[in-house]
């Protein structure tokens, strides 16, 4: 198996990651309808933060690449990041929490209820102007919170959440919000709102500019920022709840923090992007096997190679059948749903009943 | 310094009276066995003294503290408990697992520093376990998980070690082992030490003082000779033993005898 890191090879790994993700932006930003060149992109970046002053080559300015990559193609690489990364450690919170490695926003339901939640916001009659698009994040978050603690709770059994007993509840909870958010949005009568909660029931990171990010972005960052402060005791959890009790964690405080924390990423990824599948399941699985299951490096770690995996899904989606998109959760799907069926063939014997 | 004092504390669970006014001091440097049958308290008298449960009445005081107001932390700094057995659903290192006893001690927002790298380093050393630090503590064998969670209750520092039947499913040589270990802890480190204990003729090998639970009610309290006689076994467990001496250490030992040979 793999040997473990020392506490500074932590650090490079963690800027490698970094690094993969930034490289993941570039060549996404370069190819699109129009493509850029991701030379120039480096370039123009250097020249703006006032590194060097490159020329640019001579389609920067005849075929208006700047526009392209300032306004469409940058906000949409970052929003897919943004995204990625708060499924990812989402799904590292809700998996060291639960002590269950199956455990991803999308399959415990968490994602259907930001799904309503929003559903419920954009239908309310309320200004945008007013509310920017700070109301459907707000209102995403407590759906979110309330679908993870009807399906914790539906999902104990004697202190304990069990594989099966949650993912039934995980999909019973899923499903019926997600009917409910349709029906919501076919009865409020308002125009547009069933085609919006159709593309976001399979995903989309077809954002318009810098609105969303600027106000979900440091609400993302700051969550994982801030789950980062958890992630020891996060350790203690594996030992089970009493076990965490016993290490001197105030064991139900913990868990509403964690929980309310999972939610909070989960809904600031929905508002941007809807339900994007199996991210939060694939990607910390992926990092526990190379890295191991210290959440110190696991959650970090997990966060920026999640938004380096949504980044280049994306890219995915939206070339491959150019001019044409496909849904992003479509995507996520394809390659997350096997590799979630593997991992509970692979665990049968804990959910075997 | 630790004392620990149990005045009147009774605890039911959800309805069903499980200990009645269990009155009961534990003086620093003691090793107490509770013994009892199935169902007599034993596990729940742990979670109570450990602070996971509450008392439904009474009071447990914990150097004079009462144990319900601590925060758990401050508690964790001072007791730690190995428990049956833990299950682990991630691949963590013996040492990971053993570094999680230092969870009570970090500040809030930091990692480990040096001082609880070389707490972990001397659990490791004083269990004896330092060939197995960098294996996986799911693929260790049952006693060596036992010993890999000492090692981790030994990094909080205890005044107090809690076991609850901390042997119940190892091998007689990891039992014996086990138990060996925790009477040098209580020995040289002074840790006092109360353990829920299975078997009565190991609890008579280890332990100073035992404390026969019969339905949630302190029985007897006192030395293994007081404790561990023919009447007593025949009222608690309704078992009939000859009661002789053990060969070596000259402790009460139990013997069976299977009824269809009796007279």
């Amino acid at each position: 198996m793999f040997a473990r890191l020392k506490q500074n090879h932590r650090l490079l790994v963690l800027v490698a990651l970094g690094a993969v993700l930034l490289f993941c932006l570039l060549i996404s930003a370069a190819f699109g309808a129009e493509s850029i060149s991701p030379l120039d992109i480096v370039k123009m970046t250097l020249n703006k933060i006032g590194l060097a002053d490159f020329s640019l080559s001579p389609a920067w300015e005849e075929r208006n690449h700047e526009a392209i990559l300032l306004m469409i193609r940058l906000p949409r690489v970052v929003a897919g990041a943004l995204v990625g990364a708060a499924l990812a450690a989402a799904g590292v919170l809700f998996q060291g929490l639960l002590r269950n490695p199956m455990a991803d926003p999308y399959i415990i339901g968490t994602s259907a209820g930001a799904l309503f939640g929003a559903t419920i916001a954009m239908m309310l009659p309320v200004s945008f102007a007013l509310w920017g698009f700070g109301l459907v994040p707000i209102a995403a978050f407590i759906g979110a919170l309330g679908a993870v603690l009807v399906v914790y709770n539906l999902a104990r059994v004697g202190g304990k959440t069990p594989v099966v007993s949650m993912l039934l509840a995980g999909f019973a909870v899923s499903s019926l919000l997600a009917a409910v958010s349709f029906l919501t949005a076919n009865l409020s009568g308002k125009e547009g709102l069933m085609e919006t909660v159709w593309t976001f029931l399979w995903g989309s990171i077809a954002v318009s500019g810098w609105n969303q990010i600027i106000i979900i972005g440091p609400l993302i960052v700051g969550g994982i920022v801030l789950a980062r402060f958890f992630a020891f005791r996060l350790n203690a959890f594996s030992l089970g709840e009493e076990g965490a009790a016993y290490l001197g964690i105030n064991v139900e405080r913990e868990k509403l923090l964690v929980l309310g924390l999972g939610s909070l990423l989960t809904a600031g990824a929905v508002s941007i992007s809807g339900l994007v599948g199996f991210v939060g399941l694939v990607v910390p699985h992926a990092m526990r096997l190379v890295l191991g299951p210290d959440h110190r490096l696991l959650l970090p770690a997990a966060a920026l190679s999640g938004g380096a995996f949504v980044v280049i899904a994306d890219l995915f989606a939206r070339t491959v059948l150019a001019p044409r998109e496909i849904q992003i959760g479509i995507l996520t799907a394809l390659i997350g749903a096997p590799f979630f069926i593997y991992l509970l063939r692979r665990t049968r014997r804990e959910y075997a009943f | 310094m630790i004392n620990l004092s149990l005045n009147q504390v009774s605890f039911s669970y959800s309805g069903t009276p499980v200990l009645h006014h269990i009155e009961l001091a534990v003086e620093e440097g003691e090793m107490v066995a509770l013994l009892g049958p199935n169902g007599s308290g034993k596990t729940t008298l742990i979670k109570l003294m450990s602070g996971v449960l509450k008392p439904s009445q009474g009071e447990i005081n914990l150097d004079g503290s009462v144990l319900g107001r601590m925060k758990r932390r401050e508690v964790a700094q001072r007791v730690a408990v190995v428990p049956q057995q833990f299950s682990m659903p991630f691949a963590f290192t013996l040492r990971e697992v053993v570094l999680l006893g230092r969870t009570p001690f970090l500040k809030a927002f930091s990692d480990e520093g040096e001082r609880d790298r070389r707490v972990v380093e001397q659990a490791i050393a004083l269990i004896g376990i330092e060939e197995l630090e960098q294996r996986f503590f799911n693929e260790l064998s049952g006693g060596e998980r036992q010993k890999a969670i000492l090692a981790m209750a030994l990094a909080q520092e205890p005044k107090l070690l809690l076991l609850d039947e901390p042997t119940a499913h190892l091998d007689i040589n990891h039992q014996v082992e086990i138990l060996d270990l925790v009477k040098s802890l209580n020995r040289e480190q002074g840790i006092t030490v109360i353990g829920a204990m299975h078997d009565l003729n190991l609890a008579a090998l280890y332990f100073g003082r035992l404390i026969l639970l019969k339905e949630g009610r302190i029985f007897v309290d006192g030395t293994p000779e007081q404790v561990l006689t023919e009447d007593t076994i025949k009222e608690v467990f309704s078992a009939s033993v000859q009661v002789t001496q053990h060969p070596v250490t000259k402790s009460p030992h139990i013997t069976i005898t299977p009824s269809a040979r009796q007279a």
